[in-house]
């Protein structure tokens, strides 16, 4: 790289690539600087300060502040508004309520079930009635809590349970698995049991909270900078917001402070509306609610209650499964109809269930609408299937690490999931092998066994192993598609764009590997710019784990359409077969001659050969239909496995995370480093969803738990005491993905099951495990105590 | 008029007297580094050094800290150089999405200093002498919230700085 370009990268520092971890492929040259574990492109940047969120950017003179008033009940009616009062507080420029829209569909869809701002029905308490639009954010918040709303209150419908009473009303129609003959299996089975499994939600608590900024342009173009995890749909409703077409209006995302699904859909009501009232009010315009609205107002992971029926034999061998998964979807539709899909699409996890029968419900229910949150239901799904392993092991008195592996997937037979999909990647066996021997398993827990039985005080230890097998791609198999805009200038230096978003995943850092590699530069030279809908239209949301998968892929044929032209012109201008001409090292060997990569660039440019491009992927081979349950839905599946020991006070119900073992496969990973952050954060996160973080709601509707304060988010002390997070090095995709790397951003979330499992381990062990405990998620310290007080008093009655 | 020094400037500000540090340092001094992630003094986004004591910016008013001395993200600098801290966060992964990432440094700061002086956590012994274990540094940065859970990689970062800070003092 010449002095220009390095001066211009601003990377005042000596640590360009990480030290290498456990399980890091540092062997890897090929496609380098792919598969390095380069830091995150804006560490610098982050450790400094210095890293602009969308709060930080520098504020126009005139810039106006708007802040949301909600409702106050969960379900009735609006009779009067009256906004009088907090139009006359200072500093108050509008009020703007539905009336003043002209479009008041906020469904990405456009189905009508959810306004911007509602005038009429209310549907959860929390829900936008009127926006107040200020000289500063203070004034506007202030001025909310003047406004005088009348309402006609009926009765809530609050949870799964009050759904069902009332008639089991839907926000879109369930779906329905079958493969085999469920109800025959179950029949002829020699054994059966049935259950429930209640399964709760989950806050994303982004640390960056929702936010949008709206700056009007000439001519009625407007330009939103929005933490939105899907810039495309967030354009669209803002341009119906407007009444405009969407080239009037660009989207542009640099970085978000997390998301995790949380700012799919729901980062849109607030970018349409800042959007709306920097239109009225010709100003720029910022909306950013505080941390308790935005728990209060913005949808979570849905909870589910699973009932199931298993028909099984005495060796443990599963022969039929029934499931239902019943959802709180809220009061309108949002993912919810994809979110419950994918809870049926997970219900199998690592297991062939010979005969199988899985529906879903997505239940209406007056609470927030229910939303994205990494896994998208399949985590729940799966935690209902390792209850099905558990109580089968505890009926058969069997290890569930042995329950388990009877019911694995085959290799050429039992190989058919509940879809009808062909598992053909069933890499899982070698990866509980290799696991078992790391951690010691088995030694373990016998140990564990023991010291549980000779123990004198109150704690006890716990230990289990879970599988993972994830599905990669969205199921709405339209939006398996990908765009990417790849320029070089004259002085070699390259400018990168890709519909995807930054979260924090370092997704920009492995796209730029993978567009260096393909021409053979140092990652420095790549320069990442903010995702904006100009630049790359009509992306996906980053979800679904896809990000790199989809937008790697697609920046990676825009820089081999540009390399090959510059392969063509090397070839005519030098008389060389196009093999002879390799990008290595930021130099082009043409024949016997070296230039250097800009060298190149610039005699191309000179001779009038074009030196930008657009990429495009979709991906291959999927295919889904709703109706039928049967297809292709994922392109291949994700696997890793995780076992968890665990220490419980029995006196109290308090608990400690042991000591944690993962082994995962990401492919030949395009970033170690970053791939194992993922695993470790997506672990935490997991951890968090089934151990501390519980959602409440009173009988009115109230979400009780909106903020830190009452929401127990997993800290540094809440860590594993000990902690082994590994990649399997040999794991490569069997599908031409990109470079044959594999997706990382929802599969580890659900390691932490091993958590759920060993903790229900530790509590087995007050009953002699004689008990299978059911204990459901999540398993807060109070649910524990619970949960061994019930053992305890089963194990006397049955004695 | 508050007066004091932020990053070794003189500072004088005149505003409301109910304005938090934080939003005196993000709205009226235009250093962003500091986030608002609760605005409650629970997540610690907003951690700053008030006269070397780590503070949520959130909870302290910014009237209140007439003559003394805050040290922000954008004070950690050494020289042009990123201070070791900082250093200690990039060369170990130690975030991803970044936004806790100007309070967990601000905080680890404060956490070396802490143990260096013998302040006792909820995790030391209670006949022992303070080491920089793990356990120590998990407990003592527990008031930093990474949802992202980059903590095991924030840990071995404050680790590796507290470490190499008591080389240097064994040294001198």
């Amino acid at each position: 790289m010449n002095e220009v370009l390095a001066r211009g990268a601003d990377r005042k520092h000596d640590d360009d690539a990480l030290p290498e971890k456990d399980g890091a492929d540092a062997q890897s040259h090929e496609n380098a600087p792919a598969h390095q574990s380069k830091r995150h492109d804006s560490a610098h940047l982050h450790v400094a300060g210095r890293a602009p969120y969308t709060d930080d950017l520098p504020e126009p003179p005139g810039t106006l502040h708007a802040y949301l008033g909600l409702s106050t009940i969960a379900n009735g009616r609006i009779e009067s508004i009256d906004l009088e009062a907090v139009r006359a507080q200072p500093d108050v420029e509008a009020v703007i309520t539905a009336d003043d829209l002209g479009h008041n569909d906020a469904s990405a869809w456009q189905i009508g079930d959810e306004p911007f701002l509602t005038s009429g029905k209310v549907g959860f308490l929390g829900q936008p009635v009127f926006m107040v639009v200020a000289t500063s954010r203070n004034a506007a918040r202030r001025a909310c809590r003047h406004a005088k709303i009348a309402y006609a209150e009926d009765t809530p419908i609050l949870d799964v349970d009050q759904a069902r009473e009332a008639g089991g009303r839907t926000v879109i129609d369930g779906m329905t698995l079958e493969r085999g003959d469920a109800d025959a299996a179950l029949a002829n089975a020699p054994r059966t049991l049935s259950g429930t499994m209640l399964i709760g939600g989950q806050d994303h608590f982004y640390l960056e909270g929702q936010i949008a900024f709206a700056v009007p342009g000439e001519d009625g173009t407007m330009i939103v900078y929005s933490s939105t995890q899907h810039p495309s749909e967030t354009q669209m409703l803002v341009a119906h917001a407007l009444h405009r077409p969407a080239a009037m209006v660009t989207l542009e995302v640099r970085r978000m402070g997390g998301a995790f699904g949380g700012k799919e859909s729901q980062a849109n009501l607030f970018a349409a509306l800042a959007a709306f009232a920097a239109d009225r009010l010709g100003a720029p315009v910022k909306i950013r609610p505080d941390r308790d609205d935005d728990m209060v107002a913005t949808g979570k992971r849905h909870d589910f209650r699973a009932d199931y029926e298993i028909g099984f034999d005495d060796e443990g061998g599963i022969h039929g499964v029934k499931f239902t998964y019943a959802a709180r979807c809220g009061f309108s539709a949002d993912l919810s109809g994809p979110v419950t899909d994918r809870a049926l699409f997970h219900c199998d996890n690592t297991y062939y269930w010979p005969a199988v029968k899985a529906v879903s419900q997505p239940l209406f229910t007056n609470t927030v609408s229910n939303t994205a949150f990494r896994g998208f239901g399949g985590p729940q799904g799966m935690v209902g299937a390792e209850r099905v392993i558990e109580e089968v092991a505890f009926a058969t008195g069997l290890d569930p690490l042995e329950v388990r592996r009877r019911n694995f997937y085959g290799e050429g037979e039992r190989n058919l999931t509940p879809y009808h999909q062909t598992v053909e990647d069933f890499v899982l066996p070698r990866i509980v092998d290799e696991l078992l021997e790391s951690s010691d398993y088995e030694a373990r827990r016998q140990a564990i066994r023991q010291t549980n039985r000779d123990a004198n005080g109150f704690k006890r230890r716990g230990i289990a192993l879970t599988p993972v097998k994830f599905g990669i791609s969205f199921t709405a198999s339209h939006l398996n598609q990908a765009g990417a805009l790849v320029h070089i200038y004259t002085d070699g230096s390259i400018h990168l764009n890709h519909g995807g978003t930054e979260m924090g995943q370092g997704l920009n850092t492995k796209v730029a590997q993978v567009v260096a590699a393909v021409f053979g530069v140092p990652l420095e030279q790549v320069r990442i710019t903010a995702t904006s809908t100009g630049k790359v239209p009509n992306t996906s949301a980053t979800a679904a784990s896809s990000g790199a998968d989809l937008n790697g892929m697609a920046a990676k044929l825009a820089a081999e359409t540009i390399r090959q032209r510059l392969v063509d012109f090397a070839v005519a201008e030098h008389g060389v077969p196009a093999e002879q001409v390799v990008f290595r090292d930021g130099q082009v060997q043409i024949g016997n001659r070296e230039v250097g990569f800009a060298e190149l660039v610039e005699e191309a440019y000179t001779a009038r050969i074009s030196l930008s491009s657009t990429g495009y992927y979709r991906t291959p081979k999927i295919h889904w239909d709703r109706a039928s349950g049967r297809g292709h839905p994922f392109y291949y599946f994700a696997y890793g496995a995780a076992v968890s020991e665990v220490e419980i006070d029995t006196l109290t119900g308090e608990y400690t995370v042991e000591r944690v073992d993962i082994l995962h496969e990401t492919g030949n990973s395009l970033n170690p480093a970053i791939d194992i952050g993922q695993i470790e954060g997506g672990f935490a996160q997991g951890m968090g969803w089934l151990t501390t973080e519980e959602l409440v709601w009173d009988e009115k509707g109230r979400l009780l738990t909106h903020a830190p304060s009452t929401y127990k988010i997993p800290l540094a002390s809440d860590m594993p005491r000990q902690f082994n997070v590994a990649l399997a090095e040999w794991s490569r995709a069997h599908e031409p993905t990109v470079f044959r790397s594999k997706a990382v951003g929802e599969p580890p979330f659900m390691l932490a099951i091993s958590v759920l499992h060993a903790l229900s381990d530790a509590v087995a062990s007050v009953a002699d495990y004689t008990i299978c405990p059911r204990l459901d998620a999540p398993a807060t310290p109070e649910h524990i105590l619970m949960t061994i007080e019930r053992l305890r008093a089963d194990s006397k009655t049955a004695n | 008029m508050t007066s004091l020094t932020i990053n070794g400037k003189a500072v004088e500000l005149e505003v409301d007297p109910r304005t938090t540090l934080l939003d005196a340092l993000r709205e009226h001094l235009k250093l962003t580094g500091s986030k608002k992630g609760c605005d409650h003094g629970q997540c610690g986004a907003c951690t700053v050094l008030l006269d070397g004591e780590r503070v949520n910016s959130c909870l302290v008013l910014f009237a209140g800290c007439d003559g003394q001395d805050v040290t922000t993200i954008e004070g950690l600098k050494d020289g042009d150089e990123l201070g070791a801290m900082q250093r200690a966060f990039v060369s170990h992964d130690a975030f991803q999405c970044g936004y806790c990432t100007p309070g967990q440094i601000c905080s680890a700061v404060a956490t070396l200093k802490e143990v260096e002086r013998g302040d006792a956590s909820a995790v030391t012994a209670d006949d022992g002498d303070i080491h920089l274990t793990r356990l120590e540094v998990q407990e003592r940065m527990s008031g930093n919230i990474c949802r992202c859970g980059a903590y095991n990689n924030i840990v071995d970062a404050v680790m590796e700085t507290g470490g190499a800070a008591l080389q240097t003092e064994a040294a001198e």
